[in-house]
This record gives C-alpha cells, structure tokens and sequence, in this order.
C-alpha cells in the first residue's frame, strides 16, 4: 500500500494521470486481447480468417515458411535454416569476450565456408541453388554480417584518415563521411542498383545482390567511421603521448595501443550502430530484393490471403524487436561489466 | 528546532546511522565532525529530507518529517541548506539565483524579491557581482553567493554540509566570516565541517560521530581540551595536528 | 563510357524542361499536373519532403520530449509504459512500421460510408482523414467526401510512423539530457523549497537543453533521411518523383546526383546552424 502511496498516488496531478492510465487500458486492453487472442484464428484457413472478427494468425501458419526462405527450393529447406543457425550462433559465441582471441577470424571464415556451401551447393550432392532465390531471415543476416565485415576495416581507415594532417587524405575522408552520412540510404541503394552496371564495359553484369551489399558496406563504413572517431578522441592524450615517446611507427602504434583502446570505449555505440544496420536492411526490398520483410510483404499479394497486413507487420516487427532487443540487452550489459 | 529521535538510516543492506538521538535548540550552533563515512552528511540531509530515514523521528520547528509531501515542503521553507559544491544555477546569474526561489515558492514580487537579494550580497560583501554568472567568480564567492541564496528564503534554520572542502585554503577564510557573522546575529546552525578553528569560535555544542553514532557531544571548551572517548582523542589528535 | 552512350544517356539537365507527363498523387503547396515539367515535378517532391518532414518533426518533438520525461517520472505506470514504448519503436525497423501504418489505415479503418467521426467536422476512413479547413467542411456525397481538406492514408501513415519513431529517438536523448545535469542542482533547488514541476522547469532543463540539442538536431536529420521511405508506401516525396523520373527518362545519374545535391543541403544546412548554436550557447 505504500508502495502504491508513493510510486501511483504521491501528488494530486499523479493520481489523476494514474487513474488516466487506468482507464486507457482498460478501454484499450480488453479488446485488443480479444482481437489478438480470443477471437483470432489459428488455423491456416483463409474462409475462417475472413468470416472471423479477431486475427488472422493462420496467415502466419500457412505462410511462414515463405516469409523465412523466401524463394528457395521447398524441400531444401533444411539448408537455410542450418545456414541460419549456423550465422546466429557465431554472433553469439562473438559476443563473448572470453572468445576475443586471435583464432576468432578463422572461426568467422570456417563458419562463412560452411553457410556458403549449405547456401550454394553444388557440392558434397546437394543440389546448386542460385543466390537470387536466397531470401527471407537468411538475406537479412548475411546483409548484415558481410556488410558489418567488410565496413568495419573501412570504417577504421577512414576515421584514421580523418585524423590524418595531409589535407587530401583528410578532405577525402570528411567528404566521404559527410556525404554518406547527408544522404538518405535509400539514395545510396540506387545508385548502386542503377549506376553501377553503367560502368562496366557491356556484356559484364554485377549480381544484384553484389550491388546492394557494395552499397550496403559504403553506408555502413561512414557511420561506423565517426564511431571510431569518438572513440579515438576519448583516449586520454597521455597514451598518444606515450606511444610517441616509445618511437614506435605509425601502424604499429596505431594498431598495438591506440585502436584496441579506442575500439573498448566504443563498443556500446558500435552496437548500437549495428542494431541500426540491421534494420536498415529491410530498405533493400525497395530495390528488389527479397530480405525478411520484402517476403512478409510479398507474401500478402496472394489473392486470398491479402487485407491481413496488420497481423504480417505485427508478425515481422516481433521478429526484427526479438533480434534488435537482444543485440540491445548485449550493449546495455557491456556497458555495466566495464 | 530539530529533534531527531532514535535515528536510522540504512543504504541497502549499509547502516549509515545507528539509533542517532539529536536536538538543536533555537539560537543554538552545532558542529557536527567525525571521521569520513561516520554518517555526518548523511544526518544533517535529514533534517530537510534530502535523505530519508527509515526508523525513528525527525521533527523540525514542530512538524514531523514524514512522506508527507506537504509537511516536506513545509520544512524546506524554513530551512535553508549551503552545500560542498555550491551548487549554484549556472545558467542563471547571480541575482536570479537569489530570486528564483523567493518569487517562485514564497510569491514575493519581483522587485522586492531583488531588493531582498541585494541586501544579502551585501551581507556576504559581494553585491558588485549580482549580474556576473556562477562561473565567472572565485570558489569563495561562489560559496557565499550560496549562503546568500538560501538566506533570501528567510529561513529559521541553516544547514551547512561542509561549506569549505571543496575551496582552496586562501578562500576558507571569507567563507568562515561570513558563516561567524551570521552565527553572531543569532541564527540556528548546524554544521558538518573539519573547520575546528570555527568550532571553537562559535559552536556552543560539538558533535563528533562514528560509524553512524553519535559518539561524543559537548561544548567546544570541553570537546577540544578534554575529549572522553578513546576515537575522538584519535580523531582530534588527526585533525588538529597538521 | 561505351555503355552509357550505348543507352543514350544524355548527360545533362536539358531534360528538365519537357513535360512529365505523369501524374502526381498530392502535393503540400504547389499545383501541379501532368502537362508541367519534370522540373516542377521534383519541386513539387521537394516540397512534398519538407512538408512531411517540418510536421513530422514538430509531432517528434513533442511527443519524445514528453515520453522522456514520463520516463523521469515517479510514477510507476508512465515510467514503465514509456519505457516499453521507447523499447519497442527503437528495435522495430522504420520500414516495417510505415507499411503497419498504412495497413491499419487502409485494412483497419471503415470505408467511407461508416467513417469514425471523433470531433464535428473530422472524419477517419481508409481514404484517410478528412478535417474542416477555414473556408469548407467535408460532407459526404455519394462515395466520397468532398470539401475539407484530407490527409491521405499514404501521407498519414508516413506522419504517424515517422514522428512515432523518432519521438522514441527523441525520448531517450531528452532523458539522457536530464540525467546528466548535476543531481546537487536537483538538491539545491529543492532545498530551497522549489516543487519538482518547478525544479524541472527553471533549474534542470535549461541545463539539460545544452546536452540535448546537438543529438536532437541530428534526430531531425534522420526524420528528413528517413522520408525518403516515402517511395515505398506511395508518397510522392523527392526520392518518389526523381524515380519515376529516372524511369521515364533513362536519367539516372542526373537523377540520383538531385536527390542527392537536395539531401546534402538540407543536412549541410542542419549541421551549419548546429555548429552556430554550439558556438553562441558556451557556458558562460
């Protein structure tokens, strides 16, 4: 009771705002667990859904699989979703610590091997699928991880180069930066999606997925720059000072004392920069591409089974909230372990 | 004035005060010292309920703190607080730091509120400075500028939580006028501070706490000359030896 | 080179001037129609952009800064409803939100016929949302409503998704902002008898606003960024119209440089006043 006293009723305006609230849900609770519960339809059946008055989670039961494979072959399905597997666990045995050894990296490459061949077959018996129909969760997470890869020892140059006291290297970083960051990604998709092919010679075709990546990695290398650049400010001036004073050259001071410092303190805000990434993927359906929500969305142009958008995002927003708040709950634990 | 009864606080699973009995008369001045952790700061915030106590009584001028937000506020315009930090507002200057809480909680008018203000810069001898920012004077001035700010509430009551730490040494002394003065005139005090020179000077009864008790309390012609307990001949031995 | 004159690519904005020939679903301010130029097409983007993006960032602004400091609050139920709230919008891709928007108002809403109709004057159907202006009211009349004027489900469900989002953005920045104001000045004022409505207002956001604005401006960047998921939902916004451009004239490289000439200014123009208010507001 005093609990209640202080924390819902401690002043005259809270008591109004509690009971407020109070009222808010109680108009609003009922009858959403009525819409999303009692009344919804579970069965894959569309007549049902349609006759019903709550959600049509069926939709979800007959089409999930579409929505986390995409176009992939029906009955090779096992092999995304090892692939997937696979990829998820080696994010996760990266996030901890204990593992930040040397070996990491060959981990990364045997792990990538692996999906690669699970992905592509045509080897070991399994039949060759061609990488436009890759599609679904998949998609999105290797977007994710190759451009996170490739973006990051990008990103490390150009924040170094930011720093850098020769002009031209310096203005070309900043202009980088700055221009990437101006623009909207979306921006960045098309000019990948449509100037790309028209500068290569004729006859030479870049895979659509290539492209989207390339533009992906740019995007991501410029954001991820600044990131690192905080962090490289937030080192006390003392170890450059110390660095200096060792006569070490410029790599080997970068790379043994300043980079490892720089990227601890920036760690939080990485991941938060890579939580940001991950979402920004699903802007790849814009081009074409056939990512998670590119499936979700797609999947309610069947005749039958269209008008049932409001259960397909709800369904895809639990799906990239269950990935987005466990990278988030990572960063927030990170933080309180230094 | 204050009458605190039996008094403990707990931080978690941490007593910081154990079972405290104090009280402080009108018109009285009382140092309260102790070793760091003995529970002195955590003390003199209870009495306008910065912290609050867990068991035992604290009433102030006759009201009893409780969570009762209305007899909280009751207490605070009574009592006026001068911290270790000064904790000035710096996007304010100096003559609005002292008519912010006149005009906002006692509803005096702008222009006597400022009237008001100028007359307590006097007091404290800095009025040249009423439209300089926070930051832009000394830590002496600061701090008197804080002892000023309070006194524009006209309070029965000043708490100060170690008014001098944080100044360097050449400024203590202006703070320590000041803080004699206004001792002078009659004004109840408590004091957390290391400052024995201004014990002796003033305080008509020093507390010394430990651990969260109140170890030993007398005058200061006593406390300094004749301490009885074995921790407050250490803790004096300490202090005064430098 | 071969391949782009294999294409014909006329580089140049010559193209500017013909006729677009194509239509343009609504347009904030200016008037248009299919016999005007490219040109004015991707004005009437422009436009479209900064209409959507001014308004979405007054809505943002508002509502984050008062989802924060309900999250400041004591009070239990508003601490932990804004929390879920900010938690939720923050790990939920844009995207997947805007199309959710627009689904519920276009599955969710009743057809025009049993439109809700809140407030006198105001009516909410899946062909959007229909409010009197100062010179008429909108009426039905036979399918539709005629008169007023209407936000449509495209526009509306942009607004909603893009304003929710960033609200949330904008929250977390305000709450930080408060959160790394000195606790002793929080004491201080207290101590002097001041209300916590008033400690807030007079004492700690003044202080909290040198914190906060610097991200905040960059969250306004990213609401005008983010726009541009306009094309995606059928807004005509720049991106929209240069595409549909791009389309039908093969200009693609004009093209993707306006969209992107137009973005650099606003962001230039966004960072330069940033660094004029850092510059005035130092302590003094």
């Amino acid at each position: 009771m005093n609990w209640a006293r202080k924390n819902l009723f401690a002043s005259w305006p809270e008591t109004v705002v509690t009971l407020l609230i109070l009222w808010l849900i109680w108009k609003t609770v009922p009858p959403f667990i009525d819409w999303a519960f009692l009344d919804a339809v579970w069965r894959p059946d569309q007549k049902a859904c349609r006759a019903g008055e709550g959600a049509c989670w069926g939709f979800i039961a007959e089409k999930h699989r579409f929505i986390l494979f995409g176009t992939y072959p029906y009955e090779l399905h096992w092999r995304p979703l090892a692939a997937t597997a696979i990829l998820i666990g080696l994010w996760v045995f990266s996030a901890f610590r204990a593992n930040w050894k040397w070996w990491l990296s060959l981990v990364w490459v045997f792990g990538l091997a692996v999906i690669g061949i699970l992905m592509w077959g045509g080897v070991f018996g399994m039949r060759y699928v061609e990488n436009e129909r890759w599609g679904g969760l998949i998609l999105t997470l290797l977007l994710t991880t190759f451009g996170l890869a490739f973006a990051f020892p990008l990103s490390i140059l150009l924040a170094l180069g930011r720093r850098s006291d020769m002009p031209v290297i310096r203005g070309l970083c900043v202009g980088y930066i700055e221009l990437i960051r101006g623009v909207p990604l979306i921006s960045l998709l098309f000019m990948a999606s449509v100037m790309l092919p028209l500068f290569l010679p004729s006859g030479v075709t870049i895979d659509k997925l290539l492209r989207a990546q390339i533009a992906m990695i740019l995007f991501a290398a410029a954001y991820l720059a600044e990131v690192i650049r905080g962090g490289l400010q937030a080192i006390p001036k003392g170890q450059y000072d110390a660095a200096h004073a060792l006569a070490l050259p410029f790599w080997r001071r970068t790379c043994l004392i300043i980079l490892p410092q720089a990227l601890r303190i920036a760690v939080p805000a990485l991941v938060n920069n890579f939580i940001a990434f991950f979402k920004d993927t699903s802007l790849v359906l814009i081009i074409g591409l056939f990512d998670l929500l590119s499936t979700v969305k797609i999947s309610l142009n069947e005749p039958a089974w269209t008008g049932f958008g409001v259960e397909a995002y709800v369904f895809a927003s639990l799906l990239y909230f269950v990935f987005c708040a466990a990278m988030s709950r990572y960063s927030k634990g990170f933080e309180h372990q230094r | 004035m204050i009458e605190m009864i039996k008094v403990s606080k707990w931080f978690g699973l941490f007593q910081a005060l154990k079972e405290v009995d104090l009280s402080v008369a009108r018109g009285e001045k009382v140092v309260v010292c102790g070793p760091s952790g003995s529970g002195k700061s955590t003390l003199i915030r209870l009495v306008n309920r910065l912290e609050e106590h867990q068991s035992g009584r604290v009433i102030v001028d006759g009201v009893e703190l409780t969570d009762d937000p209305k007899k909280i506020d009751l207490v605070r315009r009574e009592v006026g607080m001068v911290f270790q930090s000064f904790n000035l507002f710096p996007h304010l200057t100096v003559l609005e730091n002292l008519t912010l809480a006149p005009v906002w909680v006692q509803q005096v008018p702008k222009k006597e509120a400022a009237e008001t203000a100028m007359h307590f810069l006097a007091r404290v001898r800095i009025p040249e400075q009423a439209d300089k920012y926070p930051s832009q004077l000394s830590g002496g001035q600061q701090q008197r500028v804080a002892i000023a700010r309070a006194l524009c509430m006209k309070p029965k009551l000043m708490l100060f939580d170690e008014p001098t730490s944080a100044l360097d040494p050449e400024m203590i002394k202006e703070v320590l006028d000041v803080m004699v003065e206004l001792a002078r005139e009659g004004m109840t005090m408590m004091v957390v501070t290391h400052e024995m020179g201004f014990a002796k000077t003033v305080a008509d009864r020093v507390v010394f706490m430990d651990g969260g008790r109140v170890v030993e309390a007398a005058p200061p012609a006593e406390f300094f000359s004749a301490p009885r307990t074995d921790r407050a001949k250490l803790f004096l031995s300490q202090v005064l030896g430098h | 080179m071969a391949n782009l004159e294999e294409r014909r690519i006329a580089s140049g904005l010559g193209f500017l001037g013909r006729e677009a020939g194509f239509e343009i679903g609504e347009s904030a301010f200016l008037r248009y129609s299919a016999a005007d130029s490219y040109l004015r097409a991707l004005l009437v983007g422009i436009t479209n952009t900064l209409a959507v993006a001014v308004i979405g960032v007054v809505i943002a602004t508002g509502l984050g800064t008062a989802i924060g400091l309900f999250r400041l609050s004591r009070n239990f139920l508003l601490k932990t409803l804004s929390a879920g709230y900010i938690e939720f919008i923050r790990n939920v891709p844009l995207l997947v939100q805007l199309f959710f928007w627009y689904a519920v108002i276009t599955e969710g809403m009743p057809g025009s016929r049993e439109a809700l109709s809140p407030l006198p004057g105001v009516f909410l159907s899946n062909r959007g949302i229909f409010f009197p202006t100062f010179s008429s009211t909108p009426e039905m009349q036979g399918f539709n409503f005629v008169g007023g004027a209407v936000l449509t489900p495209e526009f509306a469900a942009l607004l909603i998704g893009l304003a929710t989002y960033t609200a949330a953005f904008i929250a977390e920045i305000v709450r930080a902002g408060i959160l790394a104001v000195d606790r002793g000045q929080g004491e201080a004022a207290h101590a002097l008898g001041l209300s916590r409505p008033q400690t807030t207002r007079l004492v700690i956001l003044p202080q909290a606003l040198r914190v906060i604005i610097p991200p905040m401006t960059s969250q306004y960047l990213n609401l005008t960024k983010n726009s541009s998921l306009a094309v995606a939902i059928g807004y005509p916004d720049l991106v929209s119209i240069a595409n549909t451009t791009m389309n039908q004239t093969g200009q693609a490289i004009e093209g993707i440089a306006i969209i992107m000439g137009v973005y650099l200014t606003i962001s230039l123009s966004i960072s330069a006043f940033m660094n004029w208010y850092n510059a005035r507001i130092v302590f003094k």
